[in-house]
């Protein structure tokens, strides 16, 4: 029985927002299904509400797989026995993936069958892990946490078209599988820095692709095989958002947008996070990225045909709001 | 997979330090110095975030909303708190501009000069060189591309501040410490402290960069400087776009600066099949040395090696650097060198006046040195450079 409960919203579709170009699977069947859920009791004055949030997710990933309970959801994502790498983005300290998020991920994933000292908290550094309030630990049986610096990278260069990186070994040789937990915001360089940008957490020269706003470098870095082959699921941490300033923490520009974006689709999901990002932006009497030189071009070549990410076709993305 | 858990390792997994110049070692074995001043495993070697590497960058402004802009190569980063420039070597951290990098190499050595190569300073001397992590390029053809295109944290460091690189260079009977192997630009605080204790203990500084850098902090660097080489990739901005990830114009302004502020200038050339060697692009870049910089500023087409993200190219064939000097020479150049061809003629420096043999070299090393006072010994013809 399909328990959904859901209403479908054509705003994205209605908006003029996408962008024509040759698209990668644009004559296929295929569809990319992102589920966008809210509840504004999920964030009161800055505080997560770890129950509501818990509820939300479940919601947001009985949606987006069909089930009727949030087990059989990520039995579809992960494997019992399996090394799973949770990518959170601490970049920006308060700004950051919130921790109530990943525990909810982590509660869950212990449900379907991962051992805690199979979870991988990761991210770049163990500094900016340790700023956002997470524990680092890298021996023991309970839920593993550390940065890059302490993995190291796989020596084997990962090159594609513009880009060539050192990838985490976290991703190489520790996990079976990612699950990416960006945030949404806007980013004073690429425009927008959602979940194809978060793997720029993952390689060991992301300073070196932020060139003409992030195109086609994010686009290269997440064609790395190694990420096409174990990145799982992305799920937005959009429970505090921000549409200026970013990708510092400017409490000035961000909004409780009390949601989360749920995808397998990178380029889909990014899409429609432009499109929160400009609406709101547009709301606020900001210009558009575009006029701001730093319109996040990236998303479009992920989709192309020399990437084949992901879908940015309007027609190609079935978006869910919940 | 499943049982990595406790393989992971106590200690922080770095690429290992590159091993620097075989040619070197044996120079230093021949001149009875030791190739590295330290043995292994010294207690000199750092930790990831000591507080002791982070000082305040000199050239950089601050803006609105902790943002900085960097003043110190034309790349003029702006970035915002917590984020580092495109070097990854200089941190935002509160609306104020960090290097990381002051005081920590990645790596020293002992290299003959002609290493460098500076073919008309100080022939067969040593240069101390050092390098930290991080470069403001990204050439496609590095060769030291694990130290240059990655951040502090990601090798092995050392804590070596200005005055023990001084000191380390004396004992070694170095008449110079050379900044090189990455991009010396953005290690520029640590650059200039060093340069100024080396001058202390009458121990030169040779820089050995890209010269991508702005005019101001370049001003000030050649009044403590004795020798500056340019690497310069090409003469088409095409190709600093696509393979350097920079821009021709400010390198060429750069070497501008040099020659105004006096300081001693080599231009070092690595000629790529198919993608900088054409006739009219050398033809063009003579003639701009010629016009702009001097007849004498020596230049050397060096060859290349398939390296890093450029391996579909074959290593130049040694006619075609051949042909490089001999535009170059037709051009009015007159100290146009080969490199990276050991025992080819073209590494010899001869009077442009009347063909005496002044330096024979062969690759490292010196066999005959014939200048006598700045002057060919045979036509009395002075030649440019720093002999002593
Ligand atoms: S030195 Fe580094 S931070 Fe400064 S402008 Fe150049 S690349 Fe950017």
């Amino acid at each position: 029985m399909n328990r959904r409960i859901f209403l479908k919203k054509s705003f994205l579709l209605n908006s003029g927002f996408w962008l024509g170009r040759k698209y990668a699977l644009a004559g296929s069947n295929a569809k990319a299904k992102v589920v966008i859920a809210q509840n504004p009791a999920v964030v009161n004055r800055h505080q997560v509400q770890s129950d509501q949030l818990l509820a939300l997710l479940d919601k947001a990933m009985q949606a987006y797989f069909d089930c009727d309970n949030p087990l059989q959801a990520w039995q579809k994502v992960v494997q019992p026995d399996e090394v799973i790498g949770l990518k959170v983005n601490c970049l920006s300290g308060t700004g950051s993936t919130h921790r109530e998020l990943v525990d909810a991920v982590v509660e869950r994933l212990k449900e379907a069958g991962i051992k805690p000292y199979n979870i991988i908290i990761w991210d770049r550094l163990n500094k900016d892990l340790e700023e956002c309030k997470f524990q680092i630990r890298s021996r023991g049986r309970q839920v593993k946490c550390f940065g890059n610096d302490l993995a190291g990278f796989h020596p084997r260069l990962q090159v594609f078209g513009q880009a060539g990186s050192l990838v985490s070994r976290i991703v190489t040789d520790y996990c079976d599988g990612i699950i990416n937990l960006p945030v949404l915001r806007d980013h004073s360089i690429a425009g927008i820095s959602v979940a194809l940008k978060n793997m720029f957490g993952a390689i060991h020269n992301p300073n070196k692709y932020h060139l003409n706003t992030g195109d086609p470098y994010i686009a290269d870095v997440n064609a790395f095989p190694v990420f096409r082959k174990k990145i799982r699921l992305t799920i937005v941490d959009a429970l505090e958002a921000q549409y200026h300033g970013g990708p510092a923490f400017q409490p000035q520009w961000r909004w409780p947008f009390a949601g989360l974006i749920v995808g397998q689709d990178r380029v889909a999901i990014d899409c429609i996070a432009w499109q929160i990002i400009e609406e709101k932006r547009k709301q606020k009497g900001l210009p558009p990225l575009k006029q701001e030189n730093r319109e996040p071009h990236y998303i479009i070549t992920a989709g192309d045909t020399e990437h084949r990410l992901g879908f940015v076709h309007k027609e190609k993305i079935e978006t869910i709001y919940l | 997979m499943k049982s990595y858990i406790d393989s992971l390792p106590n200690k922080k997994q770095k690429f290992t330090r590159r091993q620097f110049l075989t040619a070197a070692g044996s120079a230093c074995i021949m001149l009875g110095l030791p190739a590295l001043p330290f043995p292994k495993g010294s207690s000199l070697k750092a930790a990831g975030n000591d507080q002791r590497f982070v000082r305040e960058a000199r050239f950089y402004e601050k803006l609105s909303h902790k943002q900085v802009r960097c003043k110190l190569c034309p790349r003029e980063c702006v970035i915002d708190d917590h984020e580092r420039g495109y070097c990854g070597v200089r941190e935002n951290r509160g609306g104020t501009y960090y290097t990381l990098v002051y005081a920590r190499p990645c790596t020293y050595h002992l290299d003959p000069i002609e290493k460098k190569p500076l073919f008309h300073f100080l022939p067969g001397s040593m240069a101390f060189s050092i390098a930290t992590a991080g470069c403001n390029l990204n050439c496609k053809f590095c060769q030291n591309w694990q130290i240059s295109q990655v951040t502090p944290e990601q090798v092995d460091s050392y804590y070596l501040p200005p005055d023990k690189i001084a000191e380390m260079a004396g004992d070694y009977r170095a008449q110079s410490i050379a900044y090189t192997y990455s991009e010396p630009t953005i290690f520029y605080e640590y650059m200039f402290d060093t340069a100024m204790a080396g001058r202390q203990k009458d121990v030169k500084s040779v820089v050995i960069t890209a010269g991508f850098i702005e005019k101001e902090p370049l001003k000030e660097l050649c009044k403590v400087v004795d020798a500056i080489k340019v690497d310069l990739k090409a003469f088409r901005q095409k190709y600093y776009s696509e393979i350097v990830r920079g821009e021709l114009k400010p390198v060429l302004e750069a070497m501008q600066t040099i020659v105004e502020q006096g300081t001693w200038l080599e231009i070092v050339y690595l000629v790529v099949p198919t993608l900088n060697d054409s006739e009219k692009e050398i033809r063009d870049l003579s003639q701009f040395v010629k016009e702009f910089l001097g007849a004498e500023v020596p230049i050397h087409f060096t060859r290349f090696y398939p390296q890093y993200l450029l391996k579909n190219l074959p290593p130049t064939p040694v006619s075609t650097l051949e042909r490089c000097k001999a535009i170059a020479d037709a051009e009015g150049l007159k100290y146009v060198y080969i490199g990276n061809v050991p025992g080819h003629s073209a590494e010899n420096t001869y009077c442009p006046d009347c063909g005496q043999l002044l330096v024979a070299r062969t690759g490292f090393l010196i066999r005959e040195m014939n200048i006598v006072n700045d002057k060919c010994p045979k036509c009395g013809t002075r030649i440019p450079g720093i002999w002593k």
